[in-house]
């Protein structure tokens, strides 16, 4: 058993490896962006919306929720061209991603806004400010307030699910790792070293993402 | 070019998707044995089980997925341990099932208040009983929901064995769209049907939670 770790060819790619990391890191705050938005109006739509709205709303959150993110990823990006629709792998990468984690946010936006007691509105309103002030400076910021934990949450897991990306050609961290060990054969040091650098993405991001909500929702809490 | 029917499809998927079943199971068997003994040497061994079960999980849940399963694909190989796709993402999908059963469990069994433990402790209970008892009973109980719910990540995350080349539901799927070029129905079809496993869980899993709240909320009132 003469196995020796080496890992050389680690230390050799660190360069890829940071733009991987980049790429994936650039990935998911394009889609944590887009998705908080989208959240915010499909939460609303479920909520207050039209019953068929409220009813597509409400399949397209179960649909998605109740499907791997490796199935709709492959869905739009071998599927949609058959439709017309042509996206490079890493648009469709990043509208997979986006759509994935709406879902979800819709979901914990909705348990924010029903979190918000109806006084906070009442109150707005008899201050003379317009429903849609309110709801944008009001209710909005404390929903978001007490669901941002579980915000931050989904978002890490959505980082970590993006390693699933690799597999159409998306040039991300793990790719990257796939490159490194079919060149070095050293699969085991290489996918070890890439997880810990997820790893320590996935605790820095968190730790970043907290700090940010300590700072945006300070008044919030009393 | 390949022209199949939309029944041969479905049928050709339906099968594949046994597989994706019995790899759910295996799975969620091997999480549930990996842990209990991840909780046991949680609770058994505070110094030395606390740190190493909480390092346990954090890698588990602070990882991709895919990264564990190639981790034991490609790599123990490397290190002179040949694996077979079914067996590496057996394996991978137990370690992970583990380390999130073992924290989901572990909130259950927090959530029982102090004054349980002491309770039974004063009655003169050893741990073991105590545990059978007094607390597992409890914790059980409001363990049911986030497990079953839990069980509906499990189903989807056996999607990544198709990346090692296991032929469950989602390679299957691979296969056929790449024989008939029709990527749109097939993949659309396999959603389909993870759709119609995991959406009965998702169901079952939110019935069961308001079920407990209306209990918990009963028994609150009954005591006043």
């Amino acid at each position: 058993m003469g196995y020796e770790l080496e890992f050389t060819a680690i230390l050799a790619n660190i360069g890829p490896l940071l733009k991987g990391a980049g790429l994936t890191l650039g990935l998911t705050a394009f889609a944590a962006i887009f998705s908080l938005l989208l959240s915010v109006g499909g939460a609303v739509t479920r909520l207050w919306g039209a019953p068929w709205a409220k009813a597509l709303v409400g399949a397209y959150v179960e649909l998605i929720r109740n499907t791997p993110f490796i199935v709709q990823l492959f869905f739009i990006f071998f599927g949609l061209p058959s439709l017309g629709i042509k996206l490079t792998a890493l648009m469709a990468a990043a509208l997979a991603m986006t759509i994935n984690l709406t879902a979800y946010g819709i979901e914990i936006v909705r348990a924010g806004l029903e979190a918000v007691p109806e006084g906070q509105c009442e109150a707005g309103l008899s201050l003379g400010l317009s429903p849609l002030r309110v709801f944008i400076q009001i209710v909005l910021p404390q929903a978001i307030a007490v669901v941002y934990p579980s915000l931050v949450s989904q978002i890490v897991i959505t980082m970590l699910e993006s390693a699933v990306v690799s597999q159409i050609a998306v040039v991300d961290l793990t790719h990257v790792a796939d490159l490194i060990q079919s060149r070095s054969y050293r699969a085991f040091e290489t996918y070890f070293a890439v997880a810990v650098i997820y790893l320590g993405m996935a605790l820095g991001l968190r730790w970043l993402l907290d700090r940010a909500g300590m700072q945006l929702f300070r008044s919030q809490r009393a | 070019m390949i022209s199949l029917s939309l029944t041969d499809v479905t049928w050709f998927l339906l099968l594949a998707a046994r597989w994706t079943l019995l790899l759910s199971v295996i799975a969620f068997a091997g999480g549930t044995v990996g842990a209990t003994l991840l909780l046991l040497w949680r609770y058994g061994a505070p110094k030395i089980g606390q740190r190493a079960t909480t390092i346990y999980i954090q890698f588990f849940q602070g990882t991709p997925l895919l990264l564990q399963l190639f981790l034991i694909f490609f790599g123990l190989p490397m290190l002179g341990v040949e694996v077979s796709p079914l067996f590496a993402a057996g394996l991978a999908l137990t370690l992970y099932a583990s380390a999130f059963l073992a924290e989901i469990w572990r909130g259950c069994v927090d959530a029982i208040p102090t004054g349980q433990w002491d309770a039974s402790a004063s009655l003169g209970m050893k741990f073991v009983i105590r545990m059978r008892l007094v607390i597992l009973p409890q914790a059980l109980k409001i363990a049911v929901p986030p497990t079953v719910g839990f069980l509906v990540q499990l189903v989807k995350s056996t999607a990544l064995a198709s990346i090692v080349g296991f032929d469950e539901l989602t390679r299957s799927a691979q296969i056929v769209a790449n024989a008939t070029f029709e990527p749109l129905e097939i993949y659309g079809l396999a959603a389909l049907i993870y759709f119609a496993i995991c959406y009965p869980l998702t169901v079952a899993s939110r019935r069961l939670e308001r079920h407990l709240r209306v209990q918990s909320h009963r028994s609150l009132l009954a005591r006043d």
